[in-house]
């Protein structure tokens, strides 16, 4: 007997109902919850984590990216500009800059940051300005590169209308047009908030003194003091303590871009 | 009028906008073709014609947002296409206002309003908002100077702009038509505002489709097609009793609304 397609597709959702509760199910029974627990939800293990995974790790964690970021902003601003330029040179520089930080693995970066150039150039900066500038090599490149879509997305008519004001070009990028590609961008620079506080966990290779742990490094250190795996994952819900609200703050702004284009304002993420 | 905006070397006397010779092509696409202008003080001219006859083109080589091939354009005393003119400066003293409004759409209105006169005109915030508000009052949006630009009509939004326009103090204003994207029934409170600029002794260069308007307040009225001036002279003559065939088809459709809708 023919099914009509609202039975067929009642039937099909049945279908994946049933896979869920044989998975959960298989999960349930074959799961050792006793070593499970022990090993990730060690509380006795956890509680010896504080108060340092807070006022050391979690403060060391958004210093690290807040520099990191507020670099990578400026940088990725004079690259953004530099790649609307007119002069021929200053693009092919940005290109150059945004194609290797973007396509080469942050821990390249931060390795060739920590040990190859104090190697090769004699000098020694201190972790949290090797930390801020690693960071900000990588985060530029795609601030950059999402800052100059923004830039792009502001209508001619902002400038022209700017420049009939008499605004000079420069004014006029400055007063009209970066100050609105910024609202337009603000969701997707959100999301790069959020990769560039993982990629902070990378720190950990530059060798960090007990003050200087983030996140990932102070949980593995109390990993190996506690001999329980909890630590990571409290290191692991205290990046969720970040990045969460991020991500809500990021989406309530692309509802609000998103709103006034429905409004007819012309936004162009 | 031309009081404020700088130390223009304009002579009072003699037309305050000469176009002559004007050529401009966009690549292979010649849009004018030879274009001869002058605008006197305080006087009202209305570009009309088909569209793509070069009206905006022409309305935006007078403040250079297009450069032409060739020819000269002098307002207010500025060389525009002189190679070596101060364009920002030459602009304080052309006011334009653009079919899509073009306010700033991060700025309250108020601040639509000042941001200029304090960047370019380096005025005090307190004189700046003062001419601001006496602006707002003269296009009768005193109330909406806190609002954003986004909270407005188009109609609103496009009055707005002429009030921004308006408080750089220009000796001579451009409107590219000016109401063409707004509905039917906020195009009135634009050309009013528009009408009453005129009236108070602006110089005004529109180009248009509001036939109406062109006919009570044009000084003089432009036909263009295809890259030149067909003809040109008061509205009495152009609009209500054009000599070339062109002009005749053109205003045929426009002022038969129901024969133009049929054609396209």
């Amino acid at each position: 007997m023919p099914m009509s397609p609202r039975k067929r597709a009642q039937a099909f959702r049945g279908v994946q109902y049933g896979i869920l509760v044989l998975v959960v199910a298989a999960v349930a029974f074959f799961a050792d919850w006793g070593t499970l627990g022990n090993a990730f939800f060690n509380l006795e293990a956890m509680s010896t984590q504080f108060p340092g995974i807070i006022t050391t790790a979690l403060v060391n964690t958004i210093i690290y990216t807040g520099l990191g970021f507020a670099l990578g902003l400026a940088v990725g601003l004079v690259l953004a500009l530099m790649k609307l330029s007119p002069v021929a040179p200053y693009r092919w520089i940005a290109t150059a800059y945004i194609e290797f930080f973007r396509g080469v693995p942050a821990l390249l970066v931060f390795i060739a940051l920590g040990f190859g150039v104090p190697l090769a150039f004699q000098i020694q900066f201190d972790t949290y300005s090797t930390a801020a500038i690693a960071l900000g090599l990588v985060g530029s490149a795609y601030i950059a590169e999402t800052l100059r879509a923004g830039i792009q997305a502001v209508p001619k008519g902002q400038v022209e209308a700017a420049r009939s004001l008499g605004m000079s070009q420069s004014r006029a990028t400055f007063t009209v047009v970066i100050p609105q590609a910024f609202r337009i961008i603000l969701p997707p620079l959100t999301n790069e908030l959020i990769l560039l506080t993982k990629d902070s966990s990378l720190i950990y290779l530059l060798g960090l003194l007990g003050t200087e742990y983030e996140l990932a490094k102070f949980g593995r250190e109390g990993m190996n003091a506690t001999n329980s795996m909890s630590p990571i994952l409290l290191a692991g819900l205290c990046y969720l303590l970040i990045t969460v609200p991020l991500g809500y703050l990021s989406r309530y702004l692309e509802r609000r871009a998103g709103r006034k284009r429905d409004e007819g304002l012309e936004v162009t993420a | 009028m031309s009081a404020d905006t700088g130390d223009a070397p304009a002579a009072s006397g003699g037309p305050i906008v000469e176009i002559t010779g004007l050529h401009k092509a966009f690549g292979m696409l010649e849009v004018l073709k030879g274009i001869d202008v002058s605008v006197e003080r305080g006087e009202v001219v209305c570009i009309i014609g088909p569209s793509g006859s070069g009206k905006s083109t022409l309305l935006r080589c007078v403040n250079l947002l297009e450069e032409p091939n060739s020819g000269r354009v002098v307002v207010n005393g500025f060389e525009l296409t002189d190679p070596d003119v101060d364009i920002d400066k030459a602009r304080r003293s052309i006011g334009m206002v653009f079919q899509a409004f073009n306010l700033f759409g991060h700025l309250s209105v108020l601040d639509n309003l000042t941001v200029a006169q304090r960047k370019v005109l380096k005025r005090e915030q307190g004189e700046a908002e003062r001419i601001a508000r006496e602006n707002l009052e003269k296009v009768g949006l005193a109330e909406k100077a806190g609002a954003m630009p986004e909270q407005l009509s188009g109609g609103q939004q496009q009055r707005v702009a002429i009030a921004r326009a308006l408080s750089m103090q220009p000796a001579v204003m451009l409107f590219d038509e000016p109401t063409s994207a707004l509905d039917p029934e906020l195009v009135g409170d634009v050309l009013g505002v528009m009408r009453q600029l005129a009236h108070e002794g602006m110089t005004m260069l529109v180009v248009t489709h509001e036939m109406q308007f062109a006919r009570e307040v044009a000084d003089k009225v432009l036909f263009m097609d295809g890259g030149v001036i067909v003809e040109s002279g008061p509205p009495s003559k152009v609009i209500a009793d054009p000599v070339e065939d062109r002009t005749k088809t053109f205003l045929s459709r426009v002022l038969n609304p129901v024969h133009a809708s049929e054609v396209e």
